[in-house]
């Protein structure tokens, strides 16, 4: 009777099963043109046109790394007659071809994480009202999403190999891929994956077959960009400084083992100074052994020291492969002995199982609010918001997490006090191009008045950042008491920006007494020693050294 | 490019007695530093010249700072500077005095 | 004249072992070359000899115009020495910068016993000085070879980031002898040059695997147009300039004339190769490909046995 009556109510007669219909009725459209699940590449767009309605929420991988690029230019080249008013919901919008598809009518709306390289056009495009905007994401935010209210009607992805069943080995780049899936595969979406080649047996098995519709087999592998590779020969004195201060400033007295190190130069350094520096200060087994990270280079000389327990990754490197297959007890890797990675899980990890997020940003304002926006490139968020927040879901405690909380919360009882996850900004008070890194107002702020946003984007939100570390010391903002403490505290370490020359002296002076802000002679450093030759690396032929030949760095990193 | 001139007083002759030291490259991002112990022992005088155009309060701030905490009493500092970072040009400076405080000629 | 620029001894023993040579400035690889705290620099920088033209680009000057030049010891023996510091200007040579050098060259010449070590780090002339500094090159050579004519001996040492390049290529050929490192680089062209001269099918400057098989110090060593390999450190450098110095014989026309047969020679045998690593098989080399990823110490072994040096040609 009940049930009757809903449909009564619906207006409608429903199946309930329309979602599945639909799906069978793409499949039947594609199976046309494939023999089983195999389409050839150049029946790759006249697939498109029999799998993809207007108006469908599609997933283009679009990964941090790896793209689907095959699949991008078959979309691209779709008759716009049929295929249009594209809903795109992809981490990254990286290739042109995924801004072509907005220029062309293909695409319409656009949920999404992160856009580095297309960050110039990206800004234009949505000035100029050539895209509608649904949001910009963390990717974990929009992952989830996918599961509530932006589910794909279609996922075009990027695979190593498949079977001709159709079984996926998605390798060290396997990224977002299993995320993907399941939302798409799982709610009556159509999967279609392009893959390096077709095997008579994957390595392993990513994605099990059945969740899968099509394979295309491209003619050149997919692109993968090598981001997280970053030359020791580059990195200055002023990252050297601000790395010792970071290391001895933070990571020692807070015993911070597990963590997660946002790519940058600084970072780079940090990774690089542990066999030495931290090797020095007596801190092998007391920090920095447990990671959510991706494979850096630069992470070698650490490992094979002896520092590092275990590393989750969020996607892999070029040139790591067999760094990586050989060092199996550091990362996590298959029965076939590929890196697997993982960016759902790595995320939720660096949310929840890390006690301290450090990474580098371009601008930060007088309340501690970092930002990647300029007025002129939109880059969105990757997944550094997530990674440096507080997770105020956590449960479980830590010595880092503990230490931190009682600073922010001296008052309050200990039973019923947060913990807090140390979220720190590392960085030399002027950028590249000389550009400082403090300002009184973002840029992010000036770009959402321009486009009418509801929400400025900001990376980290000052109330999430405990501490700053420039070459000038490390500010401790969990040790602020009010706003004023934070600005002070801010523009105490702002070096000779005009942010910093706008300090107030005496309080600033105050502050230090107390160690919210902490000088390099105050941590016992003297900047004149803060040298290259601390860098247990120097060049990238050093890291393959250390690497004992493993490591295999791209073309652009060679002098050799 | 621009040029600037500083003269300061301070407290105490710099020390050591080398009369000459050299520090850095002129490139991008960078600057070097010659001093000479040809002044008075408590003054002190840093001449710029400078590719980054506009930045005369910072060179004003960064080479007060520098003046108040090394002393560096009769001490002449020549820069030609390739468009450093502040906090570069205060580590060269650095890296001037305690070469020219070394014993040697 | 005011006293030259002495320099204290700065640095503890062993740092030269451990020092790299591509890293470091002009001043460092002198200091730690030479036997400690006998480098006495000529026209050192408190003299102030700038480039004369940079004012007028508005460009920022060196007081030293890039150069260091003057006088030391090697093992006890006097030498004289020049490095050129490859991070101003890209090393290259101006009208100061070249003067130095060629001054430096005249006075081998007159002291005639007194080796001549030379830093190459360039990128070539200098264009905001184009015509100083291509006259420049030619006196450089000129002056090279009346010294060497003389009775000097004048070994160049290739390792810097800037590598050897145009006009320093040239003069780099007119050389005793020279001694490489992997990342040193000797060509004359660049490749962006001949990427945008010849086409990318022709030579892809941004393959780098592709230009330090071609250029880099390995395929100079192998192809002799360098007499000897050294590891990338100072220390390395040091030994080599020592080797060659005991090595390089008396310069004359039968000298040339060898040099000449040695080098058609060459264009014969390996003239028609696409790549480096054809040539190093044509050589006799037993997987050439894994060559640029063999260890210095291997290297050299694999070079002695079997490398084209022109010790009996230069």
């Amino acid at each position: 009777m009940l049930m009757s009556t809903n449909a009564e109510t619906r207006g409608t007669t429903t199946t309930w099963r329309r979602g599945r219909e639909a799906r069978d009725a793409r499949i039947e459209a594609g199976s046309r043109l494939a023999r089983g699940k195999v389409v050839e590449a150049r029946d790759a767009t006249r697939l498109m046109e029999a799998v993809v309605r207007p108006g469908d929420r599609v997933c283009l991988e679009g990964d941090n790394q790896k793209q689907a690029d095959l699949l991008s230019s078959a979309l691209l080249a779709v008759d716009p007659a049929k295929v249009n008013g594209l809903h795109m919901v992809q981490s990254g919008v990286v290739l042109p071809e995924h801004l072509d598809l907005f220029d062309r009518g293909v695409a319409k709306r656009l949920d999404y994480a992160y856009s580095g390289p297309q960050s110039a056009r990206i800004a234009r495009m949505l000035f100029g009202g050539k895209i509608e905007l649904g949001a910009v994401h963390t990717y974990l935010e929009l992952f989830a999403r996918y599961f509530i209210d932006l589910t794909p009607h279609v996922a075009l992805i990027a695979a190593v190999s498949a079977d001709r069943e159709g079984n996926l080995y998605t390798g060290p780049n396997t990224e977002d891929t299993p995320t993907v899936v399941e939302a798409t595969a799982f709610k009556d979406g159509v999967v279609i994956a392009q893959v390096n080649e077709i095997v008579d047996r994957v390595p392993r098995v990513d994605i099990p077959a059945d969740r899968v519709h099509f394979i295309v087999e491209a003619e050149k592998p997919f692109f993968v960009e090598p981001l997280f590779t970053r030359d020791p020969a580059a990195i200055t004195e002023g990252q050297i400084l601000t790395a010792m201060l970071a290391i001895k400033g933070i990571y020692a007295p807070y015993g911070v083992q597990r963590l997660n190190h946002g790519i940058g130069f600084s970072t780079a350094a940090i990774e690089l100074l542990l066999p030495t520096y931290g090797e020095k200060l007596g801190l092998k087994g007391k920090i920095a052994s447990h990671f959510a990270l991706n494979p850096h280079p630069a992470l070698i000389p650490a490992i094979e020291s002896g520092w590092v327990q275990q590393i989750h990754s969020f996607g892999s490197e070029v040139g790591m492969d067999e760094y990586i297959r050989a060092r199996s007890d550091i990362y996590f890797t298959g029965p076939d002995g590929s890196l697997r990675s993982n960016r759902a899980f790595c995320q939720t990890a660096g949310l929840y199982a890390c006690d301290m997020f450090i990474g580098s940003t371009l601008q930060i304002d007088l309340q501690g609010n970092s930002s990647t926006v300029t007025t002129s490139r939109i880059a969105g968020f990757g997944g550094a918001p997530n990674m440096g927040a507080d997770a105020r879901g956590r449960r479980h405690p830590s010595e880092p997490w503990l230490k931190a909380g009682g600073e922010a919360d001296p008052q309050g009882s200990a039973l019923l006090r947060r913990g807090r996850k140390l979220v720190v900004q590392i960085g030399e008070t002027f950028g590249d191009k000389n550009v400082p890194l403090f300002v009184e107002k973002l840029d992010a702020i000036t770009l959402a008045e321009k486009l009418n946003l509801e929400l400025a984007p900001i990376m980290i939100y000052g109330d999430d950042v405990t501490h700053i570390v420039t070459e000038e010391g490390v500010a401790n903002l969990l040790l602020c008491r009010d706003a004023v403490e934070r600005e002070q505290a801010i523009r105490g370490v702002a070096g000779y920006t005009e942010v910093g020359r706008g300090r107030d002296r005496n309080m600033v002076e105050r502050l230090r007494q107390r160690d919210v802000i902490r000088r390099p002679e105050d941590l016992g450093i003297n900047p004149l020693d803060a040298d290259r030759s601390m860098l247990a690396a120097r060049s990238i032929k050093d890291l393959v050294h250390w690497s004992g030949g493993l490591y295999a760095p791209p073309s652009k990193f060679r002098n050799w | 490019m621009e040029d600037f001139s500083f003269q300061h007083r301070a407290r105490q002759r710099a020390g050591g007695t080398r009369q000459t030291a050299i520090i850095g490259v002129v490139a991008s991002g960078n600057l070097e530093v010659l001093v000479e112990r040809v002044l008075p022992d408590v003054e002190c005088q840093l001449e710029i010249k400078t590719a980054a155009v506009g930045f005369g309060e910072v060179w004003n701030a960064v080479t007060a700072d520098f003046v108040a905490r090394y002393s560096p009493g009769g001490l002449k500092f020549s820069i030609n500077d390739g468009g450093a970072r502040p906090d570069t040009v205060s580590l060269r400076l650095a890296q001037a005095v305690r070469l020219i405080e070394e014993d040697g000629q | 004249m005011t006293a030259p620029f002495k320099h204290a001894a700065q640095f503890p023993e062993g740092r030269a072992s451990t020092t790299s040579f591509n890293e470091a400035s002009a001043r460092t690889r002198v200091a730690l070359l030479l036997d400690a705290g006998s480098f006495v620099e000529f026209i050192g920088p408190e003299q102030r000899e700038v480039s004369p033209h940079l004012k007028v680009f508005d460009l920022p000057e060196q007081f030293n115009d890039g150069i260091v030049v003057g006088r030391g010891r090697l093992d006890g023996a006097p030498v004289f020495v020049a490095a050129q510091e490859g991070r101003f200007m890209g090393g290259a040579f101006g009208e100061v910068h070249g003067a130095k050098l060629i001054g430096l060259l005249r006075a081998a010449r007159e002291m005639v016993s007194i080796p001549v070590l030379i830093l190459f780090d360039t990128g070539g002339v200098r264009l905001q000085e184009a015509n100083a500094g291509e006259l420049a090159i030619a006196e450089i050579m000129r002056a090279m070879m009346e010294a060497r004519m003389a009775g000097v001996k004048v070994v160049g040492l290739i390792g810097g980031r800037s590598g050897c390049y145009g006009g320093g290529g040239l003069i780099a050929g007119c050389c005793s002898a020279l001694a490489v490192s992997e990342p040193g680089r000797i060509a004359v062209s660049g490749p962006e040059v001949i990427e945008t001269n010849r086409g990318v099918e022709e030579f892809d400057s941004r393959d780098r695997a592709l230009v330090w098989r071609t250029m880099g110090g390995k395929n100079r060593r192998l192809l002799g147009a360098a007499d000897v390999f050294t590891d990338d450190t100072i220390q390395g450098f040091r030994d080599a300039a020592l080797e060659l110095l005991g090595l390089v014989g008396a310069f004359d026309l039968d000298k040339l004339k060898a040099e000449q047969v040695r080098l058609a020679d060459r264009l014969r045998s390996f003239g028609t190769c696409e790549d480096a690593v054809d040539i190093w098989t044509a050589e006799g080399v037993a997987h050439a490909e894994s060559i640029p990823d063999l260890p210095a110490d291997q290297f050299i072994s694999l070079a002695n046995k079997i490398g084209r040096t022109s010790r009996d040609a230069r």
